[in-house]
Order: C-alpha cells, then structure tokens, then sequence
C-alpha cells in the first residue's frame, strides 16, 4: 500500500512548466470572474505570523475575517484564521459561532528544529487551546538527507496528536529544489495522514509557486484515483493579486475537478491576498477600479 | 536609394518608469499637418490605465519623501535634457501642427517652464505655510502637502509648452501623475515621456498613455486611487463626465481649458497649490 519512497517519481519539468502558463492565458469574465472571486475569499486563510503579533493585532485580524467588507453583506468571509499557538486561545473567543476555523502553526514553525517531543507537546496545546487545524512543518534537513522515513514516522506520530484537528502538512518547496523532491515530500506527507499538503511557510522565498502546487496537485490526483481519498492543497505565501488567485483556482479544476473548488479542499495561505479579492470584488459590481484607502488593513 | 521606405516610429506608453505597448495591441495613426501619417500609437486600454494608476500610486510616497531641493535638481535636469532635444522637438511641432518659428518658441518656452518649477519646489512651501495665532499654549503650524495621484487630461493645441505646464508643478508638489495625451499629438507626449525617462525622474512619477480620450476619461475618473483630476482639454462632455465621476471618492478637480499656455504668465506657484492638500498640526510650547 505505502509506495517506496526512495523511488522516484519522475516529474517533466518542461511539461509542468508549460501546462502552468496554460493556465495562465485563462480569462474568466463577468459573472464567473465574480463566482471566482467570492470562491478565492471564502478559500483564504488569513495569516499573520510575525514575531510582533500583539493580542490586539490577532483580534483585528478576527474582525476582518468575519467582517471583511460590510458595507456589502453579499461578501463572504473567510476559511480560517492562522496564528502562533500562543494566539489560538485569543482567535478561538473571538472566532466563536462565526464558523471560521482556527488554524495554528505549530511544531517549531517555521523551521522545524525542535526535538519531536518538543513539537508534539506544542501541537497538543494548540489542540487545547482550541485550534482545528494545525500546520505543520516537515524536517526538511532529514528529507534532504534521504531519511524519508523518519519524515513520514514524525508526520504521523503529530497527525496522531491533532487528535480531531486537521493536519495541514507544510513541506516548504523552496527548500526542496527538485520538483522530483516536491513530489516525493507530498507522497509521504499524504501517506502520513494529511488531511491537507501545504507548500510553504511564507518565510523563505520562493514560497507559493504555481509549478510547484501543480506537483502537488497531481501527487493528490494519483492518491484519489488509486485509494478514493481525497487530500487538500493549501498554496500558501506569495499570492498577492486576485488574478493569481483565480489562475490556481483554473489549476485546480482542470487538474483535479470541481470536487476540489470548496474550502474544505482548498484554501490560499495569504494576508494581502483577502483585500485584493475584496477591491476586485467591488469592482466587479461597481465599474470602478478600487483603492486600498477604503479597505480596513488586516 | 531614393524611394526607400520611411520607417514610422512606434510610440509606445510610459508606464512605471517603462516604454511598453498596449496591452490591448491596438494601434491608431497619427497624422501631420497635411495630412499624411506621422507615427503609430498605442491606443492604451483602461488595463493600461489601471497599469499606469498603480505605478503612479507605488511611486507617490517616495517622490513625495524626497527632498524638495532633490525635486528641484531633477526638474532642472528634465529641462537639461530638452535643451539636448531642441532641434527635435521643434522639427516634431512643426511637422504636426506648426510652423518654425512658432514651434521654437514653443520649445523654448516648455524648457524655461521646467526651470521655472524647478526653482519652486524648495520654495512654495514656505510661501504657503503659516504659523497660526491661537489660545491655548500650543504652537499651530499649517503647511502644504501633496494631493496624491493626479489624472491629467493634456490640452490638444499647443501639445509641448501645454503638456508641461500641467505636469511640471504637478510633480514639483510632490505629486505623481497619469497623463492622457492629445489624441492629435500624442507622439510629442511620447518624446517628451522619452526625456522624463532619462532625467532621472523615477519611474512611475509621470505616466503618459496615448489612446481616445472618450475612452479612457470615464475610468480614469471614477478610479477610486486618483486622487485628483486635472483637465485641460476643452470637451464639455468629458467635463461633465470628470465632474460625476469625482464625488466617488472627492476628487479634486480642476479645469484649465482657456488657458493659453503660450503666454508668460501661464506659469506661478498658485498651479503647484492646486494639488496641494492644507495639514494643520499642534505641538505643544516647551515641551
């Protein structure tokens, strides 16, 4: 059942690379640019993970998840909110009853060099603190190594900890190098048991490419024809404009379907990402181009 | 030899501090003075202006954080660089819309303009600024600061001496600017975004898109990021349609068609006040 992943699965760069700008010749106009737009929103996890992020911080970043533009209540809000553990018990209160999940990095975000003793300790207190999802890093430095599977023993031995939580596996591709690399890390993270492979941690760049998130795509797409299950994509870091957005949105339809278009399948790690969908939006249903002057910051 | 093919330049818009075409790909011909084509332009798309509008909007702050001494040496140097251009700006003026004579002296007069406002930036602020009189023990200062993004729409006679005499003390101020060329004489607005683009003004201060007015004047007022309009072309339809659109987001607005650009007393510091904003700040005494 579990795939040898010391073989490797062979990836056409030129072939990847192409199909991208594919998709990136797509127009979508009128009505289904604004179906798309409002889709991209209520797929956005917003983010904010910085040394600096006060309580009050957290808690405006709440505000504009559950309200994000209210002088339209046509808006939609948001998938889930994305903090430090020690923020999750904040966004949680905040958060009650909107049905707005929570979601915390955990395990020694963003690099993963804690003991794993250390990192499933942190995951278990996110859970307690009330976070239903928690992302994760992978050893990058084992993977690299060659050591898969103690990659894959610590990706289960944390899914183990969730508990009820969602496990988003973040498998930080600008670390990778190889798209053979990617493929393989999102095979052992899928075998692990992600509910979720997430791209990047938004700390390094490159974070979120397209190329990149279309292997990963197509690792989910041979796991749901070979077992029936299906895993989610998170691109995260990286993905400014609305436009991009509804590239990854085409990606994901013409590779896995549109079983694929909902938040719980799919969502954009993002901070900037929600008040550009937002202005596009506006803009789509006014005529007017928009300015960030009259959209609260979050 | 004799019966080779003139090569008509392509003009392309100035966006960002870059020559690119339209990204709709249409063109339309300009025409001369008698009628023959002149050059290729761009007919740029309301994409190109919304392109244009974020550029501008990106190089506000910057521009406006630099010294007004640093603003000063740049207008100054913009007019260096047409003094280096003379001839081919007057060849251009004469071959659309005028004769020699008139176009040298439209030339020179564009050249000292930019003098004129390069002189002013370092200096407007203190004429304009004012320490208040008040009651409580606080000092009141009022000072001028920049409107922000300012929409251009260029006059269609006298296109040089016209187009500078609404962009100088625009970004003299502080300001950066999306200009809409004459449709007539758009490729003198090109050879102009040519000196810009080598005057050391950073890219993205003065856009310049060439294309039909018609077109563009709709988006380019009711865009929420302009901060301001200025227009000097003489087309009451655009007027009302400018005049509508501002109440979106206040825009200032302010016409200048009828004013003959050709005259000395075209020129004054007033004009860098039109896109200035009045900020009033208390300090406390002594402390």
């Amino acid at each position: 059942m579990i795939p040898d992943f010391k073989q490797a699965i062979p990836v056409d760069q030129i072939g990847v690379e192409e199909r991208v700008a594919r998709f990136r010749t797509r127009s979508i106009k009128k009505e289904s640019k604004l179906f798309a737009l409002k889709l991209a929103l209520q797929m956005v996890d917003l983010t904010t993970l910085e040394g600096m992020d006060s309580p009050g911080k957290v808690r405006q970043l709440c505000d504009k998840a559950m309200y994000p533009y209210e002088a339209d209540p046509d808006i939609p809000k948001v998938a889930a909110i994305c903090v430090y553990p020690n923020r999750v018990r904040l966004a949680a209160g905040v958060l009650k009853g909107s049905g707005i999940h929570v979601a915390s990095v955990a395990t020694s975000f963003p690099s993963g060099m804690g003991t794993l003793e250390s990192r499933i300790d942190e995951v278990k207190y996110a859970v307690d603190e009330g976070a239903d999802e928690i992302d994760m890093v992978i050893s990058r430095w084992a993977f690299l190594k060659g050591e898969y599977d103690y990659v894959f023993d610590e990706i289960a031995a944390i899914k183990e900890a969730c508990g009820p939580a969602h496990l988003k596996v973040i498998l930080e591709t600008g670390e990778l190098e190889t798209y053979e690399n990617v493929r393989k890390a999102s095979d052992i993270a899928i075998y692990a048991g992600a509910d979720f492979i997430k791209t990047s941690t938004g700390k390094i760049s490159p974070a979120a490419t397209m190329p990149v998130t279309l292997v990963m795509l197509y690792a989910i797409r041979d796991y749901y024809l070979k077992t029936g299950s299906k895993i989610g994509m998170k691109p995260a870091g990286g993905i400014r404009d609305a436009k991009t957005a509804l590239h990854y949105l085409v990606m994901v339809k013409e590779t896995l379907g549109a079983d694929w278009l909902t938040p719980d399948l799919f969502r954009f790690g993002a901070s900037s990402l929600a008040n550009d969908l937002l202005m596009q939006i506006i803009k789509q249903k006014t005529g007017h181009y928009q300015s960030p002057d009259y959209f609260s910051i979050g | 030899m004799s019966n080779r093919l003139n090569v008509l330049k392509t003009c392309k818009l100035y966006i960002g501090g870059k020559f690119s075409r339209s990204e709709s790909e249409h063109y339309f011909q300009a025409l001369d003075k008698k009628q023959k084509p002149l050059a290729n332009l761009c007919r740029a798309s309301r994409k190109d202006l919304r392109n244009a509008i974020q550029a501008a909007r990106k190089a506000q702050a910057d521009w406006a954080g630099r010294t007004a001494y640093n603003r000063g040496q740049i207008l100054y140097r913009m007019a260096e660089m047409m003094e280096g251009r003379r001839d081919q700006f007057i060849a251009e003026l004469e071959r659309a819309a005028s004769s020699k004579r008139r176009a040298e002296n439209e030339v020179d007069l564009a050249i000292d303009r930019l003098v004129h406002y390069a002189g002013w930036t370092d200096k407007y602020p203190a004429l304009f600024s004012s320490v208040n009189p008040v009651a409580s023990p606080h000092f009141n200062f009022s000072i001028p600061e920049p409107t922000g993004v300012v929409g251009i729409v260029a006059p269609d006679d006298h296109a040089l001496a016209g187009l500078v005499s609404l962009i100088a003390p625009v970004i003299a101020g502080g300001n950066s600017c999306v200009v809409l060329s004459s449709e007539k004489l758009g490729s003198i607005a090109c050879t102009l975004a040519e000196v810009i683009h080598s005057s050391d003004v950073p890219g993205g201060v003065v856009n310049v898109l060439t294309g039909f007015r018609d077109e563009l004047v709709p988006h380019l007022s009711s865009h929420m990021d302009v901060n301001a309009v200025l227009c000097a072309a003489d087309d009451p339809g655009q007027k009302k349609t400018i005049q509508e659109n501002a109440h979106l987001n206040v825009k200032r607005v302010h016409f200048y068609d009828g004013t003959d650009w050709m005259k000395e007393g075209a020129q004054s510091p007033y004009y860098i006040m039109d896109f200035q904003e009045i900020k009033t700040t208390w300090h406390p005494v002594g402390t």
